[in-house]
């Protein structure tokens, strides 16, 4: 009836587990009882989990991806902890099964529903506004994106308190994986919930794709898209072309799990090599899918607080295309030491020597952008000076990896975890926090308190630094990745300071916590009313903030690139603001059919991982005649009336006329602040 | 009357509108259908490395019947034929000949599945199942993904029948009969690799 | 509707082209099969066959059936083809290079 599923599922015996579980339910009772104290339920269904509009949908992106840092740092610490205490025989606090799953958790999350979630949701929020669009391409298909990666994210949550996580590593190298040696629920959790997001990312990498080709204003030809839009472009070709990739080596995995299939396994003619081939063709170019967007948002932070166009507008856009391109011939560098020859290696490495050139060549565009710019320091701008410096240093170490013979020496070492915290830290965390505090008026309609703003930048760089330059210094004594105690002493009194340096980055998360709770206390007083808080260049500031579910009263016609910061210097520095008359203006309408597909998906995952086939196939069924459902629906779009639009577009024309005149823009708050 | 809309032509007429919005559909599937052709790229390789991973099972020479594969070829060809039949009568506006030439489309891919299910059968029978051996888990697995999209195919003809005989030709249903048109069309061009790829190279 | 008609005359083919694809891919199919069942050639000229009829008749399909042309959308569909083939020739072939060159060096299959 039940599967493998039994009561004993349930760690009672890990306190850790059982306290965080506890901690969970306590949180998640106080939330259902102050959604039905507040009667909020049917406002968090029609206004956020049925909606179709795209700046709502990143918002859930964001506010998922952040309480999903928390899971994620909160596995980095007691690693840390772990190895700060189980030196020269001491076995710390947590056992191998335990310390196996969480490195495996910490990977998954970190990478899977934290970086991605926060690029993507980046991407709704923005990529339509910055095009002129009235939302994305196929609106029903982006909410339910957002519900299959809600379902992966649920999935993995469950696997804290009932079964268990993979124990495996992040990407879960056959033969390690296979039933054989891992016959527990683990690697079916992890299966499940990357192949359930895994399709909502390839949904959205499809929907994006097809919006910023398709759905561009008038006169906003390609090479007049701003430089975040064109990331985004070039990472959405990289998810639709390597995410199918993972969706097919995890299933070849699962048909070995399941039905005993001899894809990856020892015997039977198999061959593990084939999986670690295939999960870094993907591998990969996901890497490129998450900088990609971080380097567009760093583009659009420095050149609007430098004051000056982007230096090098064109080499941007060339270098990102080719680093999209290259991204596909140097996946064998994860794997140089597996076997191939000197050719293969020798190959591989140059390749990955050679997409360094095309960022090198993005620094260099920053750089100059900077040169005699009237630079403002605000915590945007210090984030991306900060990733500057921070990313060259992780780029150097990786050239240094992809000398196969220095690899051979360097492979799973903690230079290894050094390096890809330099890169990952340093460019996708540091940018998205830069273009959550950049974008984030034109999300709520209120900036980010900047003192506690920069409180975390410092932390974040400074905790970085003295949490991952010992990881370096480690490697070169032997320290390999993946210890859960080791033999050698000498090594404690860096893994000590490596600890430190986790305590500080953890100061950096409290600080962002801080500045959510006092921003939105000094909400008033940090209103953003014009639209344009930071007298930005691109399109998405000519709305207001938060902009209307329309995004655009009438849809602007672009004649250069930057074209919003022209409008406002043709229009005597002031913002143009909409004129009637005003139109009918043509809207998808919400949709149930997204989220009840999502939640049939935890179910039709859950029982598979428990091997409970008839709930299988009832999760199965459902999610396939809610599909029809939608299919057979036609009332699926609506006109908001000419009236409604010219009475929205009055008040924010007189919120801003009174807001311009009562005090002055944002821009000189921050000044006054800094 | 001219309204603003959805897509960045505001200034077109509201008819021709809907038009470019079923262009973008139609792109939107096309590049789904690039998606799925790098799901079929990846079982082609893996195929074609695990293709010498027989475990002392049988080889691709020893259970490939050509004759067998060249009917299930016609019959996937015939139906792409008829498929297109379907969409110049859609283009004509004549539902009922769209009806029934969706129907026949239907009986030839039906026709397909079913001899690749008894091909599957048999083998399973014989001791050859997926599980004997990398080179027929690679198999199974490449073979198996194209007729499930096959058989997907066929219950959108069948939905597809539906709306038409409920709906009619409308601008709900047109943009998806072009849609299928290519899926149609697509599983056909992944089908010649297969028998390319798969059984003639095999039983060389 | 005129332009609409027009357009989709166009863009989706005629009884002619649909007959001429079918018939070009009935000699596609019959020429591989035939030269594998007679094993009328040496292997190497018969890949060589197999290969180059398979992909000639995956371009009869694209182009009569599935009207892959560069005067749709302005040509990104076939950007969009020529780009994920490129993408499977680089992936499938390097996998095939780089799973090949294992074997040889750890001597096993």
């Amino acid at each position: 009836m039940f599967g493998k599923l039994t009561l004993e599922a349930i760690p009672y015996h890990e306190p850790i587990i059982m306290v965080t579980a506890a901690a969970i339910a306590i949180g998640g009772l106080g939330l259902v009882g102050a959604l039905t104290y507040f009667k909020k339920w049917g406002y968090l269904w029609t206004e956020w989990i049925t909606s179709i509009d795209h700046k709502k949908l990143g918002i859930m992106y964001f506010i998922v991806a952040l309480v999903m840092l928390i899971r994620g740092f909160a596995d980095a610490i007691m690693m840390r902890s772990q190895q700060a205490l189980a030196a020269g025989g001491a076995e710390g606090f947590l056992p191998p099964h335990h310390y196996d799953q969480i490195f495996s958790a910490h990977g998954v999350i970190m990478i899977f529903f934290v970086a991605m979630p926060m690029v993507i949701g980046l991407m709704n929020l923005v990529v339509p506004l910055q095009i002129g669009a009235r939302d994305v391409a196929f609106p029903f298909m982006n909410n339910l994106s957002f519900w299959l990666f809600a379902a992966g994210v649920v999935l993995v949550n469950i696997s804290l308190v009932v079964g268990e996580f993979a124990q495996t590593g992040w990407l879960a190298y056959a033969p390690l994986s296979g039933i054989e040696y891992s016959p527990g629920v683990g690697v079916d959790y992890w299966i499940w919930a990357l192949q359930i997001s895994g399709i909502g990312t390839t949904l959205t990498g499809i929907n994006f794709f097809v919006t910023i080709i398709k759905m561009r204003t008038k006169g906003m030809k390609l090479f007049r898209m701003p430089i975040f839009t064109w990331t985004s472009l070039c990472a959405n070709v990289l998810i639709i072309a390597s995410f199918p990739i993972l969706t097919a080596t995890i299933a070849l995995l699962t048909l070995d799990r399941y039905l005993g299939m001899h894809f990856f396994t020892n015997d039977f003619g198999g061959n593990m090599m084939m999986y670690v081939n295939l999960i870094w063709a993907w591998g990969h170019p996901e890497v490129y899918i998450l900088i990609l967007p971080a380097f567009g948002v760093f583009s659009e932070v420095i050149s609007t607080f430098a004051r000056k166009r982007l230096f090098g507008y064109g080499t941007m856009v060339w270098a990102t295309v080719a680093i999209t391109v290259l991204s596909f011939i140097v996946w064998l560098h994860h794997f140089f030491t597996m076997g191939a020859g000197a050719n293969v290696n020798a190959f591989f490495g140059i390749m990955t020597m050679i997409i360094a050139i095309p960022t090198g060549v993005k620094i260099f565009n920053w750089l100059f952008t900077m040169y005699r710019g009237r630079i403002e320091f605000t915590s945007p701008v210090l984030w991306t000076l900060g990733f500057i410096i921070t990313f060259s240093i992780g780029g150097m170490t990786g050239v240094m990896l992809s000398i196969p013979a220095a690899n051979f020496v360097l492979h799973n070492s903690l230079f290894v975890i050094a390096h890809f915290h330099n890169v990952i830290i340093g460019g996708v965390v540091f940018g998205m926090l830069a273009g959550l505090t950049y974008w984030f008026p034109k999300a709520f309609g209120f900036t980010l308190n900047e003192k506690w703003g920069k409180r975390s930048f410092w932390c974040w760089l400074v905790g970085f630094y003295v949490a991952f330059m010992p990881l370096y210094v480690l490697s070169f004594f032997g320290a390999v990745r993946r210890m859960q105690s080791y033999a050698n002493s000498e090594w404690q009194p860096l893994m000590l300071v490596a600890w430190v340096g986790a305590v500080i980055i953890m100061c950096g998360i409290a600080c962002t916590v801080i500045q959510f709770y006092v921003s939105i206390r000094d909400r008033k007083q940090n209103q953003d009313v014009t639209g344009d808080p930071w007298d930005g260049r691109t399109l998405e500031w000519a709305t207001s903030s938060p902009a209307q579910f329309y995004n655009f009263a009438h849809l602007p016609e672009i004649k250069g690139v930057d074209d919003f910061w022209r409008m406002k210097e043709e229009n005597g520095g002031k913002l143009p603001l909409s004129e009637a008359p005003y139109q009918d203006i043509h809207m998808p309408k919400d949709t149930w059919e997204g989220p009840v597909i999502g939640g049939l998906s935890i179910v039709f995952g859950f029982a598979l991982i428990w091997h409970i086939w008839w709930l299988a196939i009832v999760g199965g069924l459902g999610m396939f005649g809610v599909f029809m459902a939608r299919i057979f629906r036609e009332d699926v779009d609506y006109y908001v009336p000419a009236a409604e639009v010219e009475r929205i577009e009055r008040e924010h024309r007189q919120r801003v006329e009174r807001g311009v005149s009562q005090s002055s823009t944002y821009a000189s708050q921050v000044g006054g602040q800094a | 009357m001219s309204t603003d809309t959805l897509s960045n032509h505001g200034d077109h007429a509201h008819e021709h509108d809907h038009h470019d919005t079923a262009g973008t559909k139609l792109f939107g599937f096309w590049v789904y259908l690039m998606s799925d052709l790098i799901i079929f790229g990846s079982l082609f390789a893996t195929f074609a490395v695990l293709l010498k991973g027989t475990a002392d099972g049988p080889t691709p020479g020893e259970i490939f019947e050509l004759p067998f594969v060249l009917v299930e070829t016609f019959l996937l060809l015939f139906s792409s034929f008829t498929y297109g039949m379907a969409v110049l009568a859609m283009n004509a506006d004549r539902a009922s000949q769209v009806k029934a030439w969706l129907a026949i489309t239907f009986l030839l891919g039906a026709g397909f599945v079913g001899m690749e299910v008894y091909e599957f059968q048999h083998l399973i029978h014989e001791g050859f199942g997926p599980d004997r051996s990398a080179f027929l888990s690679a198999f199974f697995t490449l073979v198996g993904t194209h007729g499930l999209h096959v058989t997907f195919g066929l219950i959108w003809i069948l939905v597809m029948l539906i709306q038409v005989q409920t709906k009619g030709l409308t601008d709900m249903t047109r943009p998806r009969i072009m849609c299928l048109s290519l899926f149609w069309h697509f599983l056909d061009i992944v089908w010649i690799c297969v028998f390319s790829f798969v059984y003639l190279m095999g039983v060389l | 509707m005129s332009g609409h008609a027009s357009h989709a005359e166009q863009s989706h083919g005629s009884v002619k082209s649909y007959v001429i694809g079918l018939i070009l891919s009935i000699v596609l199919t019959i020429i591989p099969f035939g030269v594998v069942m007679t094993g009328s050639f040496a292997t190497s000229a018969t890949v060589l066959i197999v290969v180059a009829t398979a992909v000639a008749q995956v371009l009869v399909q694209l182009i009569l059936f599935m009207h892959m042309s560069t005067k749709t959308d302005e040509g990104w569909n076939v950007t969009a083809f020529v780009f994920t083939a490129s993408i499977l020739v680089l992936v499938i072939g390097g996998s095939l290079w780089i799973m090949h060159n294992l074997h040889l060096n750890m001597m096993i299959g």
